[in-house]
């Protein structure tokens, strides 16, 4: 029992993590029809900037500076390279984030190298700010919560109670009709990229101590991003919440329970066959669930693919 | 037939030219390992660490025979099976005869089977493959062959010297062991519980998993596990990020005791762990760093270190690769016939640079020697890794560990 609730708070914290990379993902798609590829590459450079800011600064500073730089080049990319790309479509701003990608990932590897960086927790949050059944929680988990909340809700009430936020919705659907009005929509769009790809700027910063800074933190968390905003609805901020939240603990509370599927198989009546060795089916039958914790979300997604196209909470098709 | 007979001469002409021309050239490795992807870090050091050795120990003393260079050509296979045996097929067309790798057993098991019958088939063409970290103890046994030498000691080696250890300190009651799900994890795991099972059957083994390789992103819930289940040490083979990734959960969600180890060192990994990895990180390994064991070790760490300043000698047992193969060329006489240098290979006794002996046993082509428990600190430390304050201090010292070990090899001959 006690355990659950510890589960239900791990879990919670990488999923918030997630919704932050998926959030700025999510606002970039909605708005330009473009899956950014380079997404994940951008909160790689958050955890390198914050990790290199915090050796002369502190990791305050890290948390500050760091977001802002990595929002600017998300600007400057959107400004000077996807906008010229854009004109002659979709399949070539594909192409053009994909070399984003691997170029930010050869470019971190030139500058830093390929080993894992020596970026740690603030010494103010490293303790324990309490345990439950002798499984202690430590502070900087419950700041990462506090500040992926932060930044839902303020990134909700910009975009559904702000004159910005109204602009920049109006600006999704009717571009035309809002340059019109007098709004420099080109600018709303480079904004918002920026805005977005500082976003995966700060879940680096924070995420960078804990889950490790290397040159393969990108490709490592890349694919699950986009799993991630298909299963919420693409560009749905709210669907990107629960899909993240659920995949969080999904992936937790399968890795937390060795869970066999001959035991899932036997509970609805199927029993193993008399000598497994000799079944084709053997792999299946001694498969449990922490072994395939990190594919779940995959089945999850084509689940969602089948049933509900447009995800959770998309509208896209409506 | 006029065609046909033209053809045979331009082309024995062309192999007599080829055969002369490499005859002058350098003996080249072939270093296949990842140099890209989440283990490009541990990849990139025993490039670097193999590149240091050719130079520093033989191309600067005026190299092998008559005066013939190592040369270290790199391929990045991308931690995949699939990838190596294109990198092989590509560094054999390249006229390549030594085939060095060491990261992943799953690796080193598809290569040395592609060699094994890449030699059967070319018997004009063979190579050696000089496995210099894979550990899975099947290479040294079932699936052994000729052309095989493996210079790390297995993991079963290891964690026979590991649990004479662990079996001598007494607070230890509980043990969890986790490792990567593939073909060396299950292998350490087994010979944890063997082991533990025979030296200290009052020790209760309260967990025993596998994780994917390379895909986990978050270690916690198996901290979690292991701290609910009131272990009082951890096992791993883990290596890379994965080891990392595991270490760092496992400290941060309150765990306490010893995480005895094979690969928590340099790469990054002992700069990242720092201070909390003190008094916890354990470390089995061939090879002292701290202190350091004689002035030819020293020179050779120095050196190393002035060409690679953020480098580390993590895998020091890439000098005995470099060094032994250079011996059992000379005594060969020959580069270009693998079979008599693997036959001076077989059963040779060489000098480390530790000071102590390393045996190649001659039944299976498995290096035998000193093995060391070492541990992460900041204290004692010559030669920290990772531009740090920390390194590993040896604790203890098994002699020629796991010397007259049985093997299952039955080895076929040339």
């Amino acid at each position: 029992m006690d355990l659950i609730l510890v589960n239900l708070i791990d879990g919670l914290v990488t999923g918030l993590l997630l919704f932050m990379l998926s959030a700025g993902l999510t606002l970039i798609f909605s708005m330009m029809g473009v899956l950014n590829f380079a997404h994940a590459s951008f909160y790689m450079l958050g955890a390198y900037f914050g990790f290199q800011i915090s050796l002369a600064l502190g990791f305050w500073m890290g948390l500050l500076i760091a977001p802002v730089i990595v929002g600017l080049m998300g600007a400057a990319v959107e400004r000077y390279g996807l906008r010229r790309v854009h004109q002659y479509g979709h399949v070539p701003e594909l192409i053009f984030t994909f070399g984003l990608a691997l170029l930010i990932e050869e470019l971190v590897q030139f500058v830093w190298g390929k080993n894992q960086m020596p970026y740690d927790i603030p010494d103010i949050l490293n303790f324990t700010a309490f345990a439950i059944a002798g499984n202690s929680i430590p502070a900087y988990k419950i700041f990462m919560i506090f500040i992926s909340v932060a930044i839902f809700i303020g990134l909700l009430y910009v975009l559904t109670k702000t004159r910005v936020g109204m602009i920049i919705q109006a600006a999704l659907s009717y571009p035309r009709t809002v340059e019109a009005l007098g709004h420099n929509v080109p600018l709303i769009f480079m904004g918002v990229f920026g805005v977005g790809t500082a976003l995966a700027g700060v879940a680096g910063v924070i995420a960078g101590p804990v889950l490790g800074t290397f040159p393969g933190m990108a490709f490592v968390l890349g694919s699950i991003v986009f799993v991630t905003i298909v299963i919420g609805g693409l560009g749905s901020l709210w669907g990107a919440l629960v899909a993240s939240l659920l995949i969080g603990w999904i992936t937790t509370f399968a890795k937390s329970y060795n869970i066999a599927m001959s035991d899932v198989l036997g509970a609805v009546g199927i029993s193993p066959p008399a000598n497994l060795d000799d079944s084709l089916l053997r792999d299946l039958w001694t498969v449990t669930s922490p072994q395939i914790a990190d594919i779940l979300p995959y089945i999850l997604m084509v689940l969602i693919l089948i049933f509900r196209p447009s995800g959770l909470f998309g509208t896209r098709n409506s | 037939m006029k065609k046909l007979t033209k053809l045979g001469a331009v082309s024995a002409l062309s192999l007599m030219v080829a055969a002369s021309a490499s005859f002058a050239e350098n003996i080249k490795i072939a270093f296949i390992d990842p140099l890209s992807g989440p283990f490009a870090s541990t990849g990139t050091n025993g490039l670097h660490q193999f590149e240091f050795a050719a130079d520093h120990m033989i191309n600067e003393n005026g190299g092998v025979l008559d005066g013939q260079m190592f040369e270290i050509v790199a391929f990045d296979n991308k931690i995949s099976p699939k990838e190596s045996l294109i990198q092989l097929q590509v560094a054999i067309d390249q006229g390549i005869r030594y085939i060095a790798q060491g990261n992943s057993s799953g690796v080193a098991n598809a290569l040395t089977e592609a060699i094994n019958k890449h030699n059967r088939r070319n018997p004009d063409d063979r190579v050696l493959f000089l496995n210099y970290a894979a550990v899975d103890p099947a290479l040294t046994n079932d699936k052994c062959n000729f052309w095989h030498f493996r210079f790390d000691a297995n993991a079963d080696i290891k964690m026979d010297a590991l649990t004479d250890v662990m079996a001598k300190n007494e607070d230890i009651k509980k043990v969890y062991v986790i490792g990567q799900d593939y073909s060396f994890g299950k292998a350490v795991a087994a010979a944890a519980v063997r082991d533990l099972g025979s030296k200290r059957p009052d020790i209760e083994i309260v967990g025993n998993e596998l994780h994917p390789i390379g895909k986990v992103k978050d270690f916690t819930p198996y901290a979690r596990k292991i701290v609910s289940s009131g272990a009082d040490a951890v096992i791993t083979g883990n290596w890379g990020s994965d080891m990392l990734g595991l270490g760092k959960s496992v400290i941060e969600n309150g765990f306490t005791g010893p995480i005895y180890t094979y690969y928590a060192a340099g790469s990054g990994i002992t700069g990242a762990f720092g201070e909390s990895g003190k008094g916890v990180i354990r470390l089995v390994a061939q090879g002292e760093i701290n202190p350091p064991a004689t002035d030819a070790a020293k020179a050779f760490y120095d050196g190393f270190l002035a060409k690679y300043p953020d480098g580390n000698v993590d895998q020091s047992r890439i000098s005995n690769v470099i060094g032994m193969l250079a011996q059992a060329i000379e005594e060969a006489g020959t580069a270009e016939d693998v079979v008599q240098v693997a036959y001076a290979l077989e059963g040779m006794e060489y000098d480390s640079m530790w000071g102590g002996k390393i045996v190649m046993r001659e039944k299976d082509h498995q290096a035998i020697q000193n093995v060391h428990i070492h541990a992460h600190t900041d204290e004692g430390i010559t030669y920290a890794y990772d531009s740090s304050d920390f390194g590993i201090v040896v604790e203890s010292t098994v002699e020629m560990a796991a010397m007259d070990s049985p093997t299952t090899c039955e080895m076929k001959r040339p």
